[in-house]
């Protein structure tokens, strides 16, 4: 990887200063970027990767840089901007941009630097995930060089199949608590492997005493790991480790060494993106912000306006199939700024109902700047949109609900009404877009068999999907695993024993 | 340059592979065809392989868009799923991924699955031709062949032995004796060509069901001959009770009425034969589809005979499938049968009942390697 990027140099580098300097002027706070350039072929490599250089091997990454690398062959898409969350903040430029694309990526990028260094719910990300990634790839490369890649990758397959099901609360996991948890996992991984190492040589230890004295090392450890870990979590570590079911596997389920070892460093990647993923349109948004403000007040040259409005508004498309978090987010934040700046905000505001007046309100506030700051600090998405997604704001951006039309066979538009669609972004964004599944029992019925529940919040699941993962994760549980869901308005248990998924009588 | 990323892909290539080895049978017998994308690649139909998660049914969930439009508008502009089509539960927000096979990787899938034998060809090095390859480097040659790198070069050993090389001012200037140009040498090649011979009976009782069995084994045939012969021809005729030679598109629309003389077309595929391929230089094909109908038992000798005398001797192998109908009474397999017996090595026979038997009788076919 080393030598497909570099750094960059020349006007590019004269180019950073400048964007740095403004964006330091205009209060961004944010730790050292570094700019690369590469090729199209490498920034494909990073995305389909997540942006790391270096993973562990699977047919995923490899899948996704074959969607990738095709999209941008046939001009159907291309990366522009390639930014990782770590400390320094590495971003990737691609060589081929215009000069203007690549100032817009630069100021961009501030953009992002500084949400990820201030946001709330970054604070407690791994910093250093560029070494803890390739750690990961380390470990997993020599497991499978120890017990096969195919049995390897199915293992992870299995795993990838329950990534989503995460508790946004182990967010509050502080880096004390965290490093010292992987301390001691890699005590344990190290010692594994030198214990293996040895066995040829060991004169006192047969298999089945060294196994058990693993055994009981790591479930020490795991209980003071439990403990530590209780006394950081939220206020309700019944819940929360009820919803961090991989953590509840590496628990509970009986997975050998390896795989427990392994499923611990997927979460890890899993809860490292959970912030980006709880924050798109606030990201986005900032970034966008910062870029047009940026290049729009100082860096854009006159002969560049016509390419940076065309590039910008690429960007900002809207789209009747979903919303444009860029759109959105941008839109927002500049909506903040000028409600805070003239002062359109409080309980008088809120309770004028003479139209007129609203339109003209201006108290002169002037707090519009200062209002961002604080929503990229505290807020994340679903709290962003309830709290500043305004009636006003949503006939601005001519938003509308769609829905399947089961006669026509397509999708349609459903209706403007401003709670309805409120209402819908929220529970779009609830627990990230995805189902609320929990640990309800790990003895159901006193078999033995994992019993989870679907909290459903008025959207069903998709039963083809759900039958596919219950499958993988009966291959992990190894015992049947119940499914308690609701279909059309009734609770429906499924029940997965090896074979198929039936509903429970 | 190489990176960890190719052997991820070199995995996610052999899962695809894997995945459409195992649903080969259902690929063939449903009719989905590999698209051809040019240059020898196909495009293969299959669903993504996406990772099972819980996920919200799409249809259930909707969303929120942004811009223009009634209540009841369409959010995207045509509908992109026609009632009827397509089978509830294969949502539509399932990326289809797209797959490019080339002809060798389809072949060897195929091939693999049936476990074909590789062909031996039999016109093999008895047509030599000689082409020119550009292989070569000479001192003489027009400027248009003239090797820009290999000519610096030159140069540059010459400056350098001579002591005209000067690092602060690195020109090179080639004199008339640096010059390279690329050189052709002449290369003997054996050609094995190969002509694929398709006939069909399109008289009335052949329907739709059983045309789309013949065109979908004759897809998996030619791709499977493509992979074993360098040059290949392929050849089309309908018959009634009279034949005629046709193109592709033709050859698999039309449909007439009327009576069958089967002979009608072989007469047409000797004179082919006779005009165009060389037994002595070409693989030949022929194939035959019908439903087994022949207007007369004086029909069918004529047929044998024919077969006797000209075509069996000139084609590696004669292919005759009997595609099952509502209205053919299949007398034609039973004489072909009865006047060649089971050990005759020139005649293959495959009865084709329905489109699941497609596969099986593929293997019938090329499963002998000739």
């Amino acid at each position: 990887m080393n030598n497909r990027t570099k750094p960059i140099d020349g006007e590019l580098l004269k180019l950073k200063e400048e964007i740095h300097g403004h964006a330091v002027d205009y209060g961004l706070d944010f730790y050292p970027v570094v700019f690369e350039v590469c090729d199209y072929d490498t920034i494909n490599i990073l995305a389909a990767q997540g942006g790391f250089p270096s993973r562990y091997p699977h047919w995923k990454f490899g899948m996704e840089y074959d969607q990738l690398s095709k999209s941008y062959a046939y001009g159907l898409s291309k990366i522009y901007e390639m930014v990782i969350n770590t400390d320094p903040v590495y971003a990737y430029l691609l060589s081929a941009n215009h000069l203007v694309d690549q100032k817009i990526v630069m100021a961009h990028v501030y953009g992002h630097a500084d949400f990820f260094k201030n946001n709330a719910w970054f604070s407690n990300t791994d910093r250093s995930m560029m070494d803890t990634m390739a750690n990961h790839g380390t470990k997993i490369r020599r497991y499978m060089e120890k017990f096969g890649q195919d049995k390897v990758e199915e293992f992870i397959d299995r795993v990838h199949s329950i990534e989503n099901l995460m508790d946004i609360n182990v967010l509050f996991e502080t880096p004390e608590v965290r490093r010292s948890r992987q301390e001691k996992e890699n005590e344990y991984y190290e010692q594994f492997f030198k214990e293996d190492d040895d066995s040829g040589r060991s004169k006192h230890l047969d298999s089945f005493i060294r196994s058990k004295k693993n055994h009981a090392k790591k479930s020490e450890m795991k209980r003071e790991l439990l403990e530590e870990n209780n006394n950081a979590l939220s206020p309700e570590p019944s819940s929360a480790s009820h919803r961090d079911i991989m953590m509840f596997l590496v628990e509970n389920a009986p997975l050998k060494e390896w795989q427990a070892d392994i499923l611990g460093c997927l979460r890890d990647e899993a809860y490292y993106f959970l912030p980006q993923r709880m924050t798109k349109i606030m990201n986005e948004g900032w970034a966008s912000y910062w870029h047009s403000k940026i290049m729009t007040q100082n860096v854009l040259r006159s002969s560049e306006i016509i390419d940076f409005a065309d590039k910008h508004a690429g960007v900002m498309a809207m789209s009747r199939k979903q919303i444009n978090p860029y759109k959105i987010g941008i839109e927002l934040f500049r909506d903040i700024e000028y409600r805070w700046d003239r002062g359109m905000f409080g309980k008088e505001y809120n309770e004028c109902t003479d139209m007129v007046v609203r339109e003209n309100w201006n108290t002169n506030a002037g707090k519009g700047r200062e209002k961002i700051f604080e929503v990229r600090k505290s807020h994340n998405d679903i709290t962003f949109i309830d709290e500043f997604f305004t009636r006003d704001f949503c006939e601005r951006q001519q938003l509308f609900t769609y829905k399947y039309n089961s006669r026509t066979g397509r999708f349609e538009i459903d209706t403007r009404d401003f709670e309805a669609i409120k209402q819908k972004l929220l529970i779009s964004l609830t627990n990230f877009g995805n189902p609320i599944i929990e640990v309800e029992s790990s003895n159901f019925a006193n078999r033995g068999e994992l019993h989870i529940v679907h909290r459903f919040q008025g959207v069903e699941l998709d039963m083809e999907y759900a039958a596919a993962t219950l499958r993988n994760l009966y291959a992990l549980w190894t015992r049947p695993v119940n499914l308690t869901t609701i279909q059309e308005d009734k609770e429906v248990t499924f029940c997965f024993d090896g074979t198929e998924m039936k509903p429970l009588k | 340059m190489s990176h960890p990323i190719k052997k991820d892909f070199a995995r996610f290539r052999k899962i695809v592979k894997g995945k459409i080895r195992d649903n080969l049978r259902k690929y063939v017998s449903n009719g989905e065809m590999p698209v051809p994308k040019g240059d020898g690649v196909y495009k293969v139909p299959m669903p993504s392989i996406d990772t099972p998660r819980f996920k919200f049914g799409d249809r259930q969930q909707g969303g929120v868009g942004q811009g223009d439009g009634q209540s009841g508008e369409p959010v995207d502009g045509q509908g992109e799923e026609q009632p009827g089509q397509g089978e509830a539960g294969e949502g539509e927000g399932n990326k289809e991924l797209e797959v490019e096979l080339s002809i060798e990787e389809l072949a060897s899938i195929l091939g693999d699955e049936l476990a074909l034998p590789n062909i031996e060809p039999k016109g093999k090095k008895t047509l030599q031709s000689t082409t020119n390859r550009y292989s070569s480097i000479g001192t003489v040659g027009p400027d248009s062949l003239k090797h820009f790198k290999r000519s610096y070069k030159e140069a540059l050993k010459r400056q350098i032995a001579s002591g005209v090389y000067d690092d602060k001012n690195p020109i090179i200037v080639p004199t008339k004796s640096d010059m390279r140009y690329r050189s052709s040498s002449q290369v003997v090649e054996f050609e094995n060509s190969a002509v694929v011979i398709y006939m069909m009976d399109v008289s009335g009782s052949m329907g739709d069901e059983q045309k789309e069995i013949v065109r979908t084994e004759s897809f998996w045939i030619n791709l499977w001959l493509k992979s074993q012969y360098k040059d290949i021809e392929i050849r089309y005729i309908i018959h009634d009770a009279t034949a005629k030679e046709v193109d592709e598109d033709t050859f698999f629309r039309t449909r007439e009425s009327g009576g069958t003389l089967i002979s009608s077309a072989f007469k047409l595929c000797r004179e082919i034969i006779e005009s165009d391929y060389n037994p002595s230089e070409w693989n030949i094909y022929p194939f035959h589809f019908s439903d087994g109908d022949n207007w007369s038992t004086d029909d069918t000798k004529l047929c044998l005979n024919i077969l006797d005398q000209d075509i069996l001797p000139a084609s590696n192998v004669f292919c005759y499938g009997q595609v099952e109908s509502r209205y053919g009474s299949g007398q034609f397999y039973k004489d072909l049968s009865a006047h060649y017996g089971e050990e005759e090595d020139a005649i293959i026979l495959s009865k084709i009942k329905n489109k699941e038997a497609i596969l099986d009788s593929i293997k019938e076919f090329l499963g002998k390697g000739k």
